[in-house]
C-alpha cells in the first residue's frame, strides 16, 4: 500500500490513474444508466428533477474531466511514454506523484459533492448566471474540482513535454517517435495553453457567487456571454485533448497489429496532429451559435470549424491507410480499433451539419448534438482507453486476459452504444432537447427513448464482463509471452513485462534507420 | 504565405461572400424553415457520400488484409516527398472545396434566418424560471399556458430577454431557436405557414423545471387573429374594468379560435 501511495515510478502512477479514472467511469456510468431508465417514459418515473440534474452534472463532469482526460493523458501517457522513448522515468518523478495525488483528491472531492446537502446541479458547463446566482447547489465543489484537475494536468503537461524533449534515448530523433507520443505532445500543449482560461472562468464564477463580485452580472456592468466564451475557449480544444491521444492509441495498435508503417507519418504528425492543435483553438464559437453573439463571428467560426475537417481528415486517412497492404491480426484491442472507424466516421460526419451555423439554429441543444459528441468524443475515446488497456495488458501485468471474453464484451459494448445513440440522433433532428428529465410535450419519442435505455443496459453488462476480464486476467491469467504482438516498439523489445524499476537495464541506443512503426525490415 | 496564396485566399473569401450575400432578403415570403429542410437534405447526401467512401475502403482493407501467415509483415507504400505531399494536398483541397461549398450554402440560409422581413409582426418575449410571457405590444400579454398566438402567413419576430438564468426559445416545427439572457436583447423570426399548434420549449438548462418550460405556438387565420388582438371597441367599452379584465376576456376567444385546446 505504502509503496503505491508514495511511489514516484511512472508505471505505478499510470496504474493509479487507471484505477481512479475507471472508478470515475463506473460511477458516472451508473448515473447514465439511472438517467436512461428515468427517460424510458415521459413524466417522472423514479428520479425527481433536482436529483436528475445532479446526476446529469456528475455524469458529464466526471466522464470528461475524471475519466477521459486522466485515462488518456494520465494513465496511458504515464505508463507508455517513458517506455516508448527509452527513458528511465519522467523528467520530474516527484511532481508526477503530486499530479496523481491531486487527481485522487479531485476524485474524492467530486464524490463528496454527492454526499453534501446541496450538490452542484449546474451541468459540466457551469453556465452563469444559473451557477452563480440562481442554483441552490454548491457550485464551489465544481470549481475546486476543476481547479485540482486543471493543476494536475498543467503539472503533467510540463512534465511530459520536458520528458519527451530532453529524455529521449540517445539517437532517437523526432521522426522516430511512436505516433501516440506525438498525439500526447499535442494534447499537453493544448492543456498548457488553455487550462488557465478555464480556471479563470470558474474562479470568476466562484467570486460572483460567494464574494459578491459582478463579472457576469449585467445589472452591475458584467456580461453573461463572457463566461461562455472563456469556458469554450478551453473546452472546445479539450475535445482534442481527448481525441488526439485516442487516435494515437488507435494508430499504434493498427501499426502493431497490421505490422505496417504509419501511412504518411510526417503528414499525419504535422498536418494532422499539429493542424488540429492550431485550428482547434479558433472554433469555440460553434458552441455559442444560438447564444446571441454577433452574426459576423458566428459566420467566421463556421468557416474555421468546417476547416477542421482537413487535419482530422488527414488523421483518418492515415488510420485507414495504415491498414493498406498490412497483415492484420485481430486481437481484442484491434477489434476496438476497427469499431472506432465506425465511431469516428459517424461522430465526425455528424459534426459537419453542426459546424454550419444555420443548421445548428435547429440542432443546437438537441439529442442530435448529444449523440454526435458521445460518438466522436465519448465512445471513441472510451474505446481508445479500453483498447489501450487490452493492448498493453501483457506489458503491465505480464499476464494474458481472456481473448474471447474480451471480444464478447467488446461486441456487446458496440451493439449497446449504437442502440443507445441511433434513436437519439433521429429524435434529436425532430427536436428532442437535451438535459430534459421529462418529455411530456413529445410523447411520440417514447419508443426511441425506450430502445435507447435497452442499449444502456447492454453497455452496463458488457462493462462488467470487461472489468471482470481485466481483474481475473491480472490475478489468474496465464503468463504472457515477452512480445505477444511481435511489436518493434521499444516498450516491447527492450524491457521485460512488467518492466522493473528504471525500465531498462541499459538505455537503448537508437540507430537512424530504426522506427517504432517499421516492420518491413523485420 | 507567398503572394499567390494570399491572392487565392482573397478570391476564395470574396466568392464566398458573393454567394453568401447573394439574394438575401429576396422574395416577399422568405420561408427559412423550408430552406433549412432543403439544406439539411443536401448535407445528409454530402456526409453520406463521404461516409460510404471511407466506410467501404476501411471495411475492404480490414477484410482483405487479414494476416494469413505468422511471419507475414505489412508492405505499406513508402512515399517520396512528392507522393506524400500529394497525399496531403489533394485530400486537403477536396475537403476544403467541400467546406467552402457547405459554408456558402450555410451562409445563404443564415441570411434568410437572420434578416427579418419588413412588416414582420413583433412580439416581445420575456423568459424566467420557469415561464414565458408574450407581449403583443397593445397591452395584450399571454403566458406559456395560453401559448404564443400568431396569425397565419405573416412573419413574426420575437424580441427576447431573460429575467434570470439563460434560457433558449426553440420551436422545432420552424427549425429555429435563440438564447435569452439578462443584459441583452436577442431575436429570432419565423413564418407560420399553416394553422395549427406547434410545441415551443426551453433548450438552455435552467434548473429544476427546465423540462417544463413549454407551451404551444397557436397559428390561427389572420382575420381571427385581428379580432382577437383588437376586439371591437363597443364590447371593451361595455366591460366594467379596463386593462386586466380586457386581457382576460380576450383569452377564451383565443382558445376558441385555435383548432384544439391545450
Ligand atoms: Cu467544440
Ligand atoms: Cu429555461
Amino acid at each position: 500500500m505504502k509503496e503505491w501511495i508514495f511511489t514516484t515510478d511512472h508505471k505505478r502512477i499510470g496504474i493509479l490513474y487507471l484505477v481512479g479514472s475507471i472508478a470515475a467511469f463506473a460511477v458516472a456510468g451508473l448515473m447514465a444508466l439511472g438517467i436512461r431508465v428515468e427517460l424510458m417514459a415521459p413524466g417522472t418515473q423514479f428520479i425527481e428533477p433536482d436529483i436528475y440534474n445532479v446526476m446529469l452534472y456528475f455524469h458529464g463532469a466526471a466522464m470528461i474531466l475524471a475519466f477521459l482526460i486522466p485515462g488518456l493523458t494520465g494513465f496511458l501517457a504515464n505508463y507508455l511514454i517513458p517506455l516508448m522513448i527509452g527513458a528511465h522515468d519522467v523528467a520530474f518523478p516527484r511532481i508526477n506523484a503530486f499530479s496523481v495525488w491531486l487527481f485522487w483528491f479531485a476524485i474524492v472531492l467530486a464524490l463528496l459533492s454527492l454526499a453534501i446537502p446541496n450538490p452542484p446541479d449546474i451541468m459540466w458547463t457551469g453556465y452563469v448566471p444559473y451557477s452563480s446566482q440562481y442554483s441552490s447547489g454548491n457550485s464551489s465543489f465544481y470549481v475546486f474540482t476543476v481547479h485540482m484537475l486543471g493543476f494536475s494536468s498543467i503539472l503533467g503537461a510540463v512534465n511530459f513535454l520536458c520528458t519527451v524533449i530532453f529524455m529521449r534515448a540517445p539517437g532517437l530523433g523526432w521522426m522516430q517517435l511512436n505516433f501516440f507520443v506525438w498525439t500526447i505532445l499535442g494534447a499537453f500543449v493544448i492543456q498548457l495553453i488553455f487550462i488557465p482560461v478555464l480556471a479563470a472562468a470558474v474562479t470568476l464564477l466562484l467570486f460572483d457567487k460567494y464574494f459578491g463580485t459582478a463579472f457576469f452580472v449585467p445589472d452591475k456592468g458584467g456580461d453573461v456571454l463572457l463566461y461562455q466564451n472563456l469556458f469554450w475557449f478551453y473546452s472546445h480544444p479539450a475535445v482534442y485533448v481527448i481525441l488526439l491521444p485516442a487516435i494515437g492509441v488507435f494508430m499504434d495498435v493498427i501499426s502493431t497489429m497490421a505490422r505496417n508503417q504509419v501511412f504518411n507519418y510526417k503528414v499525419a504528425v504535422f498536418g494532422g496532429v499539429w493542424g488540429v492543435v492550431l485550428l482547434g483553438s479558433d472554433v469555440w464559437v460553434h458552441h455559442l451559435y444560438t447564444s446571441g453573439m454577433a452574426d459576423w463571428i458566428r459566420i467566421g467560426m463556421m468557416v474555421t470549424t468546417l476547416l477542421i475537417s482537413i487535419p482530422v481528415g488527414l488523421l483518418i486517412i492515415s488510420l485507414v491507410g495504415t491498414l493498406y497492404r498490412g497483415s492484420i491480426q485481430f486481437s481484442t484491442a484491434m477489434w476496438y480499433t476497427a469499431a472506432s472507424f465506425w465511431l469516428i466516421l459517424i461522430g465526425g460526419l455528424t459534426g459537419i451539419p453542426l459546424a454550419m451555423t444555420s443548421l445548428t439554429l435547429h440542432l443546437a441543444e438537441t439529442y442530435f448534438v448529444m449523440a454526435h459528441f458521445h460518438f466522436i468524443m465519448g465512445i471513441t475515446a472510451t474505446f481508445a482507453v479500453f483498447a489501450g488497456v487490452y493492448h498493453w495488458f501483457p506489458k503491465m501485468t505480464g499476464k494474458m486476459y481472456n481473448e474471447s471474453l474480451g471480444k464478447l464484451a467488446m461486441t456487446l459494448n458496440f451493439i449497446g452504444v449504437n442502440l443507445i445513440f441511433w434513436p437519439l440522433f433521429v429524435i434529436g433532428v425532430e427536436g428532442m432537447p437535451r438535459r430534459y428529465q421529462d418529455y411530456q410535450m413529445f410523447p411520440q419519442f417514447e419508443v426511441s427513448q425506450w430502445w435507447s435505455t435497452i442499449g444502456a443496459v447492454i453497455v452496463a453488462l458488457s462493462t462488467i464482463l470487461m472489468i471482470w476480464n481485466w481483474i481475473s486476467g491480472a490475478i489468474w491469467g496465464p503468463k504472457a509471452p515477452a512480445n505477444p504482438w511481435g511489436s518493434v516498439s521499444l516498450e516491447w523489445t527492450h524491457t521485460q513485462s512488467p518492466p522493473g524499476p528504471g525500465n531498462f537495464k541499459e538505455i537503448p541506443k537508437i540507430s537512424p534507420d530504426w522506427h517504432p512503426h517499421e516492420y518491413s525490415k523485420a | 504565405m507567398n503572394k499567390r496564396s494570399i491572392l487565392l485566399g482573397t478570391v476564395a473569401a470574396a466568392s464566398l461572400f458573393a454567394i453568401g450575400a447573394g439574394d438575401a432578403g429576396a422574395g416577399a415570403l422568405n420561408d427559412h424553415t423550408e430552406h433549412w429542410k432543403e439544406l439539411w437534405g443536401h448535407v445528409l447526401l454530402d456526409i453520406g457520400g463521404i461516409g460510404v467512401v471511407f466506410g467501404l475502403v476501411a471495411s475492404y482493407f480490414l477484410v482483405s488484409y487479414r494476416r494469413t501467415r505468422d511471419d507475414e509483415v505489412g508492405k505499406g507504400p513508402k512515399f517520396s516527398f512528392a507522393q506524400s505531399m500529394a497525399w496531403a494536398l489533394i485530400p486537403a483541397f477536396v475537403f476544403m472545396a467541400d467546406d467552402f461549398y457547405l459554408a456558402a450554402s450555410g451562409w445563404k440560409l443564415w441570411n434568410d434566418q437572420r434578416i427579418v422581413p419588413e412588416g414582420a409582426m413583433e412580439v416581445k418575449l420575456t423568459g424566467r424560471m420557469w415561464s414565458w410571457d408574450f407581449d403583443y405590444g397593445n397591452g395584450k400579454v399571454t403566458t406559456n399556458e395560453e401559448g404564443l398566438i400568431v396569425p397565419q402567413g405573416k412573419p413574426v419576430v420575437m424580441r427576447m430577454k431573460s429575467e434570470d438564468a439563460v434560457h433558449s426559445f426553440f420551436i422545432p416545427e420552424y427549425r429555429i431557436k435563440e438564447d435569452l439572457m439578462p443584459g441583452r436583447v436577442t431575436y429570432l423570426w419565423f413564418l407560420p405557414k399553416d394553422t395549427g399548434e406547434y410545441v415551443f420549449t426551453c433548450t438552455e438548462f435552467c434548473g429544476t423545471n427546465h423540462s417544463n418550460m413549454w407551451g404551444k405556438v397557436k397559428v390561427i387565420p389572420a382575420a381571427e387573429f385581428d379580432a382577437w388582438l383588437n376586439p371591437p371597441a363597443p364590447e371593451v367599452a361595455a366591460a366594467p374594468a379596463e386593462g386586466e379584465a380586457m386581457a382576460e376576456g380576450a383569452a377564451p376567444a383565443a382558445e376558441a379560435a385555435a383548432p384544439a385546446g391545450h
